[in-house]
């Protein structure tokens, strides 16, 4: 089967849910799937592909994020190696990209993938819906395939391995649309990407009471993201608020500061392997979701954590 | 102006989610549904530039008759007019397709939809359209102003966001805080009574047929560490959960 992996870039390198992505990719009927990168970055980390398993990077430099230029950058690479099996991760960007691939090819698309396709009796996936409430099985019966993986479903282990970085070349059309501005928050880490996430709700009781908590993210090396009250406040940016209306995430640790659990704040964080609540109430409903819990005050609690984080 | 929104009619987030037939179908017994949380803003922005500009709104699902009470919701909230391709929204692209088969032709300038349905969370039904009709797309969108035959957009972006300008038509995927969330007043719902809603067939079929369905396993009970030894938490995070 001839596999295509559209990856993202952050900082002149892959993403760590793309090494995902390719990892995924390798894993499928173990053919050594090809890479398209598109974005700005440096040819020593491009070839860092070959590690999780891509034989071939194609690189299209482009320094502007415009989904129009990507998803024909993504088109012409499938025309170009004939792929079949197009993997990429779930995220806005690639929703977007994928999404126009897939609408000009008329093929299928699946997202939220949790596992590896069976192909022993046509191609059938997992993946989860409702947010992550329940999971499907389904068969994928057009001849070109998309796939959206979820974030942390496979470990992304380098295994040695070389890939080639071609540069790659198309005739780009942004139809109509220019961007005007990008702002970005620069030296923090990315949200979706994280590994920890230390998130606080209303319980925080105002901005200034913040400083306790990103202490502790600091501690731990963690994102730091918040409820959407939080956010609808203005007490922290509108990209940390984490639920069914905000960022996705699915670390290996989701810390919950003063934050109920209500329902909308829980599907943005079941895919979390392991889930800590502090909460000075004991019948708040996160308790319910959780691993680990703490009832007790967020201000006398957290500075405890960080102090046993900074021992470690 | 000519606006399509696109809704899908999804269960309430705090539906309990069952399935029957041996897994094979979802239950829809005493689920409550609703018009999905992102087509809403899409539909509010949508009436406050009918307000602001001038528009003709139009509101279309892919969906069986029992989407109806949401349509009309919709037509409450100040759409013009409503379509109903009469058809179970089975895959991502099966909706595509009957959302740009209706809108071929019909000289539409927007067509907004939510960033994503709450039931399969996709995002990828606005790409999709777009690509079928020859349309730029944008999503998620966060601020929308329509300037002639221009929008200036402002879109999401992982942590940050981006302002664009861009030819209309176009098909956009919105998400807070584009609009006020819009609730229906009693004049609307009457009028709503009243105002059109045709019901079309569905072109083509699915890619994709569903197998089954399964729960994910019973979550294990929370270990509680008492407050005052809240530094051994950390100790468990690295020893026995492994995450440090
Ligand atoms: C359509 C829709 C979509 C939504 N989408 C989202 C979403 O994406 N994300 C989201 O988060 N919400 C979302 N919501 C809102 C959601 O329903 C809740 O209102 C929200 O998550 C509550 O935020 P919170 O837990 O911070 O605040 P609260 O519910 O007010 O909870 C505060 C908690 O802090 C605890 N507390 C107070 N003081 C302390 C202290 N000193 N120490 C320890 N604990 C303390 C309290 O016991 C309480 O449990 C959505 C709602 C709707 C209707
Ligand atoms: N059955 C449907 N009928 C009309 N519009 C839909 C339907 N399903 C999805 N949409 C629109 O497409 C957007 C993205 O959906 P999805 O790609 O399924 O997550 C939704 O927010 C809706 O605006």
């Amino acid at each position: 089967m001839s596999i295509l992996i559209f990856t993202e870039l952050a900082d002149g390198k892959f993403k760590k849910s793309s090494l995902e992505a390719i990892s995924y990719g390798s894993k499928i009927d173990g053919s050594a799937p090809v890479v398209l990168a598109v974005g700005t970055a440096d040819e020593t980390s491009l070839a860092e592909a070959g590690q999780y398993g891509a034989s071939k990077v194609l690189f299209s430099s482009q320094e502007q994020e415009n989904i129009m230029v990507y998803s024909q950058a993504l088109l012409k690479a499938i025309e170009t190696t004939g792929a079949k099996v197009i993997v990429s991760v779930k995220s806005a960007l690639a929703d977007a990209v994928m999404a126009r691939a897939a609408g000009t090819l008329k093929a299928a698309l699946i997202g939220n993938v949790t596992e590896l396709p069976d192909t022993t009796n046509g191609f059938v996936v997992k993946n989860s819906i409702f947010s992550g409430k329940a999971f499907a099985k389904t068969e994928m019966k057009s001849e070109v395939k998309f796939l959206q993986i979820k974030k942390n479903v496979v470990e992304a282990s380098p295994e040695g391995g070389n890939a080639t970085v071609e540069n790659f070349n198309f005739a780009a059309d942004a139809m109509g649309s220019s961007i005007i501005e990008t702002q970005k928050a620069s030296g923090q880490l990315s949200l979706p990407e994280a590994d920890i996430v230390v998130s606080g709700g209303r319980g925080m009781k105002g901005p200034e009471h913040w400083q306790p908590l990103l202490d502790l993210a600091q501690a731990l090396g963690a994102a730091t993201g918040c409820s959407k009250p939080v956010s609808d406040l203005d007490w922290r940016p509108h990209h940390e608020h984490v639920g069914q209306t905000g960022v996705k995430v699915a670390p290996n640790l989701y810390i919950a500061c003063g934050i109920s659990g209500a329902i909308q704040h829980l599907a943005g964080v079941n895919a979390s392997k392991v889930i800590v609540v502090i909460n000075k109430d004991p019948e708040a409903p996160f308790f319910k979701a959780a691993d680990y819990g703490i009832v007790g005050d967020v201000f006398e609690v957290l500075p405890k954590l960080t102090e046993a984080a900074k021992a470690l | 102006m000519k606006i399509l929104v696109c809704i899908s009619n999804v269960p309430d987030t705090t539906a309990r989610i069952a399935f029957e037939d041996n897994n094979t179908k979802f239950s829809k017994n005493g689920v409550q549904y609703i018009i999905g949380a992102y087509d809403d803003y899409a539909l509010a922005r949508a009436v406050e530039l009918k307000e602001t500009h001038g528009a003709q709104v139009t509101v279309l699902n892919v969906g069986l008759a029992d989407s109806e009470p949401q349509i009309r919701k919709a037509l409450a909230i100040g759409a013009d007019d409503a379509v109903r391709v009469d058809a179970e929204p089975t895959d991502s692209y099966f909706v595509a397709t009957q959302i740009a088969a209706y809108a071929e032709g019909k000289g539409f300038d927007l067509i907004l939809m939510g960033r994503e349905t709450t039931d399969y969370n996709s995002g990828v039904v606005h790409g999709m359209v777009a690509a079928m009709l020859g349309l730029p797309s944008f999503s998620p969108v966060m601020e929308l102003t329509v300037e002639g035959s221009k929008a200036i957009i402002s879109k999401e972006i992982e942590g940050g966001k981006q302002k664009i300008e861009t030819a209309i038509p176009a098909v956009m995927g919105c998400q807070e805080p584009i609009a006020e969330w819009k609730i229906p007043n009693m004049r609307g719902i009457m009028a709503a009574r009243t105002k059109p809603l045709q019901v079309i067939p569905a072109v083509g079929s699915a890619l994709t047929g569903i197998i089954n369905y399964e729960l994910p396993p019973a979550k294990g009970a929370c270990k509680m560490i008492p407050a005052e030894e809240a530094g051994t938490l950390i100790k468990l995070l690295q020893i026995e959960a492994k995450v440090l």
